[in-house]
Order: structure tokens, then C-alpha cells, then sequence
């Protein structure tokens, strides 16, 4: 039933594959928990100015990216993905016919879900600053970048960690769904082997150890980094 | 007047969310099955997560784990492609419903629910005051009728929120089970989308009922929320 000769590593198994496999699933994950963080910053920032049509964009953004199955998202971003970007170079002039490549699409997709969660996060931790805080920074001279950078930023990290470790591990799942766009991660990667050698269990089960392996790892990662955080607390 | 109106009914979109709105009783069947299996479930497993039998609460805690841990599509695949692959189970009474993709969604999303459901509901068991539990025994009331009557009506009423959550991600997830051939909202929207090559239209179509299904959701666990938290009602 359970396969083992076919996971070695060489011409006859597909171990190789398998790790080659599971660095894309990282790659994949890191990219776009980066970017889906950066676009957070921005919702948050929309959300907490005083101005109604960011903060109507904003929260239409994550009401609609939140109440729309990730699978939905991605099918869009990867079928209609390239037609937005060849009518944007249109009218910058360029005709071409443009294709994004699977990795970027991917990232892309990934990113815009995980960006809603993050933005959560991040506004509940943005808001359990004290506003004493950012008044006596004021009260000393500080200026606006140094307010985020040194008062802010650090104290939104601390707050911010569990919740963040959260995301990473929806984030780190919602990659086997990339396997729909042809993206080479583990889901796809089983998938082609189970086809290739008809064991579909064993390569499902190697996918599923694959993917525990790498939540459970993570979630020890970002635990340290949480005591690290807190330790003046 | 009449030309704007036959311009909308002629319209892609406009046709594609009806093709894909015939999806909606595949969806919500799938629904209609798992989610009142998966609430009793993990209640049970809850319960059993927090007694004091050592074996059964470590067996469920694993089970917690590897659920939590491995992606949906993962779990889909394994019983609709893994098991139906093992040649004993092809000709055990269990292929009557796996050779079913329907049946083999219900089953994976049960699965997936309850993991996460038992450990939302163990937390509302465990943030229960020990004084309430103390003087629900010092007027005798024996273990089923603690169980009855106090531990499960106030950690139900207070997980409700954080169970809504679990709701809306599962109404997400049966979006997962398209993959598996049954024909819900997504694989209609998917089978328009290779048919015309509009995908906007037809995923806007089918994104738009979703959006929709989950507004209900999010109604229904409010009204829930109201009827339950008296106590917490501002005015009344």
C-alpha cells in the first residue's frame, strides 16, 4: 500500500522531486506572506486615516477577499491576471502579448488573501497602542518616521506575533491551492507522482507529512520569536 | 428603456449567474450535511479533549493536530484519490459512498470541522468559572445534568463568535470539493469559464453568490449571538 522504494532520492523515487517541491512551497509562502504584509500596511493605513474613500476601499478589500472561497480568488487572479496587465501595458503602448509566469501569479494570489488576515491583526495591534504613548513621543520632538520606527513599529511587532504566526500557517496552507495554476509545489508534485506510478496514497501521505513537518516547524520558529519579543515584559 | 434592460439579460454575467446559481443546491447540501455532523462531533470530541481519561484526551489532541495541520485539499485528495486506490476498501461496503465525490466532500469537510470546531469548543469548556460548576453540584445535580444544564449552554454561547468564524471558513471551503468533479458554484463557474473563455464574468458571478451565502451566515450567527447572550444585550 504505502510505497517507500518510490520516495528515495535519485532516478527511481521521487525524493529529489519532493524537496525540490517543498522548497517551492516555502518560497511561494515566504513571497507572499512578505508582500500580503506590505499590502496589509496599507490597508491598515487606509482604514485608520480620516478619509472616507480609502477607508470604504479598505474594508470593501478584505469584506469581499474574506467572504469569497481562496480557490474562487486564485481561479481570477490566474485567468484574468493576465489580461489586466496586457490592458495596463496597452495603454502605456506596448501590444505584446504578455504572459506572467506561474511563481508570480501565484505569489500574487496568495498574497492578496493573506493580506486581509494580516490587516486584521495588525489594526487590532495598531489599536492596542496607547495614545499616551504617541503623545509623549510627540511632546519630545520626535517627528512622524521616528513616532512609527521607534515607538510604534516595535511595540505593533510584539502585539502582533501570535496573530501573524496565525496567518503564516493559513498562508502556508493555502499554497496547495497554487497546485490548480500548475505551480511545481507539494500538492502538485503528489499529484504528478500518484499519476506517474498509480499509488495515489502514498504520495498524498508524503504530501500530508510534508505540509505537518512544515506547520509544526514554523509554529516552533515563530513561539522563540515570540518569547524573544516579549522579554521585557 | 427596453433596449437597456434586453442589453443586461443578454449580457455574459447576467447569464452566467443563473448557470451558476443552479450550483447552489450542490453547495448548500454539502453543507446542510456537514455542518450539523460537525457540531455534534466536536462537541463529543471536546468533551472528550478535556476529560480525564489520559488515552482519549492524547488520541484527540493528535487528531487536532494532524488536521490543523495538513492543508483541506490535502485531506480531499486523500479520500476521494487515496482511498479509493486501496484495493480493500474498493471492495469493503465503504466504496458505496467514496466511489461518490459528494460523499467523499461531506466526509473530508466533516473531518476538517470537527478538528477545529472540538478545539474552539474545548476553550469554551475550559473558560467556564469553577464556581459555577461548584454550585451547579452543590444542588445535587449529577454529571449529565451538569453537562446538560450549565457546562455546555455557556461555553457554547460563548465560543458562538469564534464558531461563526469556523462556519464562514467551511461555506470558503466547499469551494475545495470542486476538485474532486462534483459540480457546486466553483466547478459550474470553472466549466462556463473554459466554455467562453470569460473568466471575470463567471468567477465574479459565482464570487458574488458566495459573498451572499456568507452574509446569511454571518445574520444567522448575530440572531444566535442575541437570542443566547441575553445578559449582554445593550438595550432591550
Amino acid at each position: 500500500m504505502f510505497k517507500f522504494e518510490k520516495l528515495v532520492f535519485g532516478d527511481t523515487g521521487w525524493g529529489d522531486e519532493f524537496l525540490i517541491a517543498t522548497l517551492m512551497t516555502l518560497l511561494v509562502s515566504i513571497l507572499s506572506m512578505g508582500l500580503g504584509l506590505f499590502l496589509a500596511i496599507i490597508t491598515v493605513w487606509a482604514k485608520i486615516i480620516q478619509n472616507r474613500i480609502a477607508r470604504f476601499i479598505a474594508n470593501f478589500y478584505t469584506t469581499v477577499i474574506r467572504g469569497v472561497p481562496e480557490l474562487l480568488v486564485i481561479y481570477l487572479i490566474f485567468f484574468g491576471g493576465n489580461a489586466v496587465v496586457m490592458s495596463i501595458a496597452k495603454v502605456f503602448g506596448y501590444n505584446k502579448y504578455i504572459e506572467l509566469n506561474a511563481l508570480t501569479i501565484a505569489t500574487i494570489a496568495i498574497a492578496v488573501i493573506s493580506a486581509t488576515y494580516s490587516s486584521e491583526v495588525l489594526r487590532a495591534s495598531y489599536l492596542a497602542i496607547s495614545k499616551g504613548q504617541i503623545e509623549a513621543a510627540r511632546s519630545l520632538g520626535m517627528n512622524k518616521f521616528s513616532i512609527f520606527f521607534k515607538v510604534i513599529s516595535p511595540q505593533v511587532i510584539r502585539h502582533a506575533l501570535p496573530g501573524i504566526g496565525n496567518v503564516w500557517q493559513i498562508t502556508l496552507k493555502d499554497t496547495s491551492l497554487i497546485s490548480v495554476t500548475g505551480l511545481v509545489e507539494i500538492m502538485r508534485q503528489s499529484r504528478i507522482s500518484s499519476n506517474v506510478e498509480h499509488s495515489p496514497l502514498t504520495f498524498l501521505i508524503t504530501a500530508a507529512i510534508l505540509y505537518l513537518c512544515l506547520t509544526t516547524i514554523s509554529g516552533r520558529v515563530f513561539k522563540t520569536l515570540e518569547v524573544n519579543y516579549s522579554k521585557g515584559y | 428603456m427596453i433596449e437597456f434592460f434586453s442589453s443586461i439579460q443578454n449580457s455574459l454575467i447576467f447569464k452566467n449567474f443563473f448557470l451558476v446559481l443552479s450550483g447552489l443546491d450542490n453547495t448548500i447540501l454539502l453543507l446542510l450535511i456537514s455542518l450539523p455532523l460537525g457540531f455534534v462531533l466536536a462537541l463529543l470530541f471536546a468533551l472528550g479533549r478535556v476529560s480525564k481519561i489520559v488515552f482519549l484526551s492524547k488520541i484527540i489532541a493528535s487528531y487536532i493536530f494532524v488536521i490543523r495541520g495538513t492543508p483541506l485539499l490535502v485531506q480531499i485528495y486523500l479520500i476521494y484519490f487515496g482511498l479509493g486506490s486501496v484495493k480493500f476498501i474498493r471492495e469493503s461496503f465503504l466504496w458505496y459512498a467514496l466511489k461518490e465525490p459528494f460523499w467523499c466532500g461531506v466526509i473530508a469537510l466533516t473531518i476538517n470541522t470537527v478538528a477545529y470546531g472540538a478545539e474552539i469548543f474545548r476553550g469554551g469548556i475550559q473558560s467556564i468559572e469553577k464556581s459555577q460548576v461548584e454550585s451547579g453540584l452543590s444542588l445535587g445535580f449529577g454529571k449529565f445534568l451538569l453537562l446538560r444544564k450549565i457546562i455546555l449552554p455557556i461555553a457554547i454561547r460563548k465560543v458562538l463568535p469564534s464558531y461563526g468564524n469556523e462556519l464562514i471558513l467551511m461555506v470558503k471551503a466547499t469551494s475545495l470539493v470542486s476538485l474532486t468533479t462534483y459540480m457546486e458554484m466553483t466547478g459550474i463557474a470553472r466549466k462556463i469559464m473554459a466554455k467562453t473563455f470569460a473568466p471575470v464574468e463567471a468567477f465574479i458571478a459565482a464570487g458574488i453568490i458566495y459573498l451572499f451565502l456568507n452574509f446569511l451566515m454571518i445574520q444567522f450567527v448575530k440572531y444566535l449571538e442575541w437570542k443566547y447572550n441575553p445578559h449582554l444585550r445593550l438595550n432591550n
